[in-house]
């Protein structure tokens, strides 16, 4: 079912960095509205409204009430490990009473343009990041204490649990700084040891700190 | 040392990851003897050790003649004083660490000074489960993954007290056996179950906050990370009271919080919903099918 909507642009989109065909299909006018880059403006008369999401929440752009906060507009962001290329993957951010028509435009929108997509609730790192950061801050902290040699854990999860990469290369490709940034963002959310950036991650962030 | 390797042991050879480890060395060459403590256990091993070896002849893994050589070299005992002719015995046990040292510290007294003893453990520490034994620098952690007749990756850890000549001659014999070792320190669930333990508990903790369905954080983990499963796909196929276990193993040890039995998990466990093997965990199954979340 192709899904008529239309894209405004308020910065850089880290879901859409290229000129891809998700861009190039878009409607000048439509009843679906997607906001890119950091941005967002609420507009009831439309079907859905979906707002691009980094490391904030959707309620940032909404605004929260006891847990009965929800509407036509929803956060949305296109997983991708820090600078590696986007995947295929949509999380799809509602809230308590979101509308559900607005869920279900949403998901025909991406899926029409061949994305996979999970519905997720408005908390901090969504799905992915809030289960692999921690992950990730592990493996680095193994590193540090010579439980093995990167090399070796990286081989130990592509051979023992068929992972696609290991953890070690995976972040480090993604960027360390990045790493910092979202597991710090998660650390300040909820507290949990897991979340607290690796030693590593804040070596990086203070390099590029320095560096500026 | 690694040369004089000709006959291996596998205690534990009834169940699932100790008859696995046995067609791996009796595939490679090796004289393996089974132990295990009933007759009927090694027996139906035995017949699913030849299904194994008849199906990979049938997809063109393996010659007839290299079947026949395989299951030559298999043999099977419920006496533990016949592993006296091993030069490597693999224990595959109960997880526990009592079990696993009284069992090292029989085997000390039936076989020769040489023989090296290997410990399966994926939780336990290596140099603990020597200290149920006098020969200490001759024990290994050797940590197969599951199915080991089909994974190559093994996990090495050397304990304290293990020698630096026993380490290699466990190693070279993980090669010579077709084998990926990969060495770790003798740390709680060395690297695998280290980083799998907690994440799938943090899996189980996202389902009891609300964040998403299992499908959907399956669906996000393999698609956006490329996991070949979902990490509540894969405790329902270990066992939701498996993961308990693993929890109670670790958390005593680690002290980190996400290792602690998620409350959802430990009520999933009293209700009875044990995962894929009764039809019912984070999933529902009908036969064999997933039907929904």
């Amino acid at each position: 079912m192709h899904m008529n909507y239309a894209i405004i642009m308020h910065g850089e989109s880290r879901s859409f960095p290229e000129d891809e065909a998700f861009l190039q299909g878009a409607a000048p006018e439509a009843d679906i509205t997607i906001h890119l880059g950091g941005g967002a403006d609420a507009d009831l008369t439309k079907t859905a409204v979906l707002v691009e999401l980094t490391t904030e929440c959707l309620g940032v752009y909404t605004g929260e009430d006891a847990g009965t906060e929800g509407s036509n507009m929803l956060g949305f962001a296109r997983y991708r490990n820090g600078d590696d290329a986007p995947s295929d993957l949509i999380e799809l951010v509602r809230q308590p009473a979101s509308d559900e028509a607005a869920i279900e435009a949403a998901r025909a929108v991406f899926e029409a343009a061949g994305f996979q997509v999970v519905v997720c609730a408005d908390q901090q790192g969504r799905i992915i990041d809030r289960l692999v950061r921690p992950k990730y801050n592990d493996a680095l902290r193994f590193l540090d204490e010579g439980l093995a040699a990167a090399a070796d854990i990286d081989l130990t999860c592509r051979h023992g649990l068929g992972y696609a990469d290991g953890p070690i290369e995976r972040v480090e490709r993604g960027g360390l700084v990045h790493h910092y940034e979202v597991s710090q963002r998660l650390f300040e959310t909820y507290g949990g040891p897991g979340f607290a950036p690796a030693r590593r991650a804040h070596v990086a962030k203070q390099r590029s700190d320095r560096d500026g | 040392m690694t040369d004089q390797i000709k006959t291996v042991g596998v205690c534990g050879a009834a169940g699932t990851m100790g008859a696995g480890i046995a067609i791996v060395s009796a595939r490679a060459g090796f004289r393996t003897l089974c132990f295990d403590m009933a007759e009927e256990g090694l027996t139906k091993a035995r017949g699913q050790s030849e299904g194994f070896f008849a199906k990979s002849v049938e997809r063109g893994k393996m010659s007839p003649e290299d079947q026949d050589a395989a299951l030559s070299n298999l043999s099977a005992t419920t006496k533990l004083e016949d592993l006296a002719a091993c030069d490597l015995v693999i224990e595959a046990v109960f997880e526990d660490l009592t079990v696993k040292q009284n069992l090292l510290g029989q085997l000390d007294g039936i076989c020769p000074p040489h023989t090296l003893f290997a410990s399966n453990t994926s939780t336990l520490s290596i140099t603990q489960i020597a200290a149920g034994c006098e020969r200490q620098d001759k024990v290994v952690g050797m940590h197969f993954c599951l199915p080991a007749q089909l994974m190559k990756l093994i996990e090495m850890s050397p304990g304290l007290n293990t020698s630096e000549e026993s380490f290699q001659a466990a190693w070279a014999w993980t090669e010579a056996a077709g084998q990926m070792p990969v060495k770790t320190q003798d740390k709680p669930g060395f690297i695998l179950n280290a980083l799998l333990v907690p994440f799938n508990n943090d899996a189980i903790r996202a389902v009891e906050a609300g964040v998403a369905s299992p499908a959907d954080i399956d669906t996000a983990i393999k698609q956006g990370l490329g996991y070949k499963m979902g990490p509540l796909e894969l405790i329902d196929l270990i066992g939701l009271d498996t993961q308990v276990r693993l929890c109670e193993a670790f958390y005593p040890i680690t002290h980190d919080p996400r290792a602690a039995t998620p409350p959802l998990l430990s009520r999933m466990v009293a209700a009875g919903h044990l995962g894929r093997k009764v039809g019912r965990g984070f999933y529902s199954y009908d036969g064999n099918a997933m039907f929904g979340g």
